[in-house]
């Protein structure tokens, strides 16, 4: 097991996360709110300050959602990617969140600085079409290959097989 | 046939001898494309064109398709392997063959519903899931359960982590070569599975445990079975240290193969036995403790050299550790009611029904419409036998997930089998991906 982190590797998080909105989850952990320029730079820094796995990669597709609690500062947009870091030597975890426009929806990949992100970012980008500048091998990972559309957006249906009923009236 | 064969005729078709040309007829971008796309280095570093021919000249390796119909890949598997004569260069897992769009239908459940759909994700630990995705709903509900539910669910935790745990033995002990071991492994996993029965009605994807407690109090006598099945295995697992754990054959097949460095593991997001082989201590159960797991004494079960053999001591101590909780959980198991009494949350009991109107009403709306959420996100993680099993849940206030999403733990996980298996034999490839313990229904959702 590594030893815990010295306290200086923490402070080196705050010059980065100086101008970021962050909250706090209901479970005491920090969630952070970088801007997608920032995205990439905030993660490193987290990669450095002893946050060694990245636990999660996901996206949300919040199309139809009345809306959702954002700290000040933070526009709203359509896609949301959700990163879970999990320090193991502090026993920390820390959310970052990133707004991705509708158009344009491109984030850096986390691949140089987590390798574990490849599946993860992969999965991402089948389901939600958010591309990876940077990923090595960004193609569809669950949905065959010649699949068009992504199906976990919110404006992708959900296939349903019509029922049909033995006595029913029949289409009016 | 050569020109002089016959008269005139092949000598006026023949254009040369039909081989494949060389490597550089490709263009760098299509070879690129190539060695990009289809496999990639396992360090995951970017392949660059010129190197392929200089590290790897192409007429002494080919690419293999094992999967996804091979026995022993656990499930619907596929594995491209770049061989050079029998050992293995590149892996590029390929996935998605039994993707039915989980979370897609979690997002048109209730959340009442929700445990039928994620029980069936990893069905080989299905109380695991049900677990995760009633303690995020119940982090969004923002109640507390009564002891007793906590208790029953670690009850259940553990059986299900003997029950799994015993599953891979047996298949593991299968691809090593030991149908003994198999027979063995699925005998001991009946005995949870009836206990399982008895309890929840169903052998797999029970929807035992749900947001709010559980389904059902204990069956009565509860103890003794629990009992009998701890007696039975902590006996036979002396028997599987005899078959397997001494055994020179096993153990030529397993040590040494496989390995992996713990830098490796936390770069490529590995937990759960595979994370600890390498000699990280990272147990969600002692680290982040969820449940009860505060209450109870239990080792974590740590590797040295990150290969098979270690992830098969893991998990064979594991189940030794897991029989320690159990039988604590059996002295403390606190009385009470098993599900918090909330009428919004849960149904009231049968008897209420009856003779209360208002019961009546929470009732119905439970089962029609399902209960609220309020808005905003969580995201919880346990451990799972095959390591952090977390789930997100984002809510839009209404009573079904806005999204769901489920970290699951052999999805990431196979990530590592490419590393496991550079350098290794074919038939070694087997036992690695046996040891990485991949769960189907859970890597393709």
């Amino acid at each position: 097991m590594t030893a815990p982190t010295p306290s200086h590797q923490l402070d080196q998080l705050e010059p980065v996360l100086a101008g970021v909105a962050r909250a706090a989850s209901p479970d005491g952990h920090r969630i952070v709110f970088p801007e997608r320029d920032a995205y990439h730079d905030v993660v490193a820094a987290h990669r450095s300050a002893g946050f060694e796995m990245l636990a999660d990669l996901t996206a949300v597709d919040y199309l139809g959602h009345p809306g959702r609690t954002l700290p000040a500062g933070v526009a709203p947009e359509r896609f949301e990617l959700v990163v879970a870091l999990l320090s193991v030597s502090q026993r920390r975890r820390v959310r970052v969140r990133v707004q991705v426009p509708e158009v344009d929806a491109v984030v850096p990949s986390l691949w140089d600085l987590y390798r574990g992100a490849e599946a993860m970012e992969r999965e991402a980008f089948d389901m939600f079409g958010i591309w990876f500048t940077g990923h090595p091998d960004l193609t569809r990972i669950l949905m065959p290959e010649d699949w068009e559309g992504h199906p976990l957006r919110k404006d992708f249906g959900v296939g349903r097989v019509p029922v049909q009923f033995k006595e029913a009236p029949g289409p009016r | 046939m050569t020109p002089e064969a016959g008269p005139g005729l092949s000598s006026e078709t023949f254009e040369g001898s039909q081989e494949l040309a060389d490597r550089g007829a490709t263009a760098p971008v299509e070879l690129g494309r190539e060695a990009g796309s289809v496999l990639r280095l396992p360090e995951g570093t970017g392949v660059d064109p010129s190197d392929i021919d200089v590290e790897y000249p192409d007429d002494e390796t080919m690419i293999i398709n094992m999967g996804p119909q091979h026995p022993s890949t656990h499930g619907v598997l596929r594995l491209m392997m770049e061989l050079d004569g029998e050992t293995v260069l590149r892996t590029k897992p390929i996935i998605g063959y039994l993707h039915t769009g989980m979370e897609k239908t979690g997002e048109e459940l209730t959340y009442q519903q929700g445990a039928t759909n994620v029980t069936r994700m990893d069905y080989l630990s299905p109380l695991n899931n049900e677990l995760v995705f009633s303690l995020a709903t119940e982090k969004l509900l923002g109640i507390e359960l009564p002891p007793r539910a906590v208790w029953i669910r670690m009850l259940l935790s553990e059986l299900q982590r003997v029950s799994s745990h015993l599953m891979w033995l047996a298949t593991n002990g299968m691809d090593v070569g030991s149908t003994t071991m198999m027979i063995f492994g699925f005998r001991e996993r009946e005995l949870v599975l009836a206990f399982f029965e008895k309890t929840t009605g169903l052998r797999m994807n029970h929807n035992f445990i749900r947001p709010g407690g559980t389904a059902a109090d204990l069956p009565d006598g509860w103890e003794d079975d629990v009992e009998a099945i701890l007696d039975n295995v902590t006996a036979r697992l002396a028997s599987y240290d005899e078959l397997l754990t001494g055994q020179p054959i096993f153990r030529e097949r397993m040590e040494g193969v496989g390995s992996l460095s713990a830098d490796e593991a936390l770069a490529l997001s590995a937990t759960g036995p595979i994370l600890r082989s390498t000699g990280v201590a990272w147990d969600l159960r002692r680290m982040m403790p969820y449940l009860a797991y505060d209450d109870v004494v239990f080792d974590v079960i740590v590797g040295t050299y990150g290969d098979n053999f270690d992830r098969y001591a893991i998990r064979l101590n594991e189940i030794r550790e897991s029989v320690r909780i159990l039988r604590q959980v059996l002295e403390k198991m606190p009385a009470g009611d098993y599900r918090v009494q909330d009428k919004k949350v849960t149904p009231p009991p049968r008897a209420r029904i009856d003779e209360s109107m208002e019961a009546l009403i929470h009732h119905f709306k439970i089962f029609t419409e399902g209960f609220k959420v309020p808005e905003g996100e969580v995201y919880v993680a346990v451990e799972s036998p095959r390591g952090e099993l977390g789930c997100y849940i984002v809510s839009d206030g209404s009573s079904k997930p806005h999204r769901l999403h489920i970290r699951a733990p052999s999805f990431v996980n196979l990530q590592s089998l490419p590393v496991m298996m550079h350098g290794g034999l074919v038939a070694d490839a087997v036992a690695t991906i046996s040891s990485v313990d991949p769960v189907m229904g859970e890597v393709d959702r």
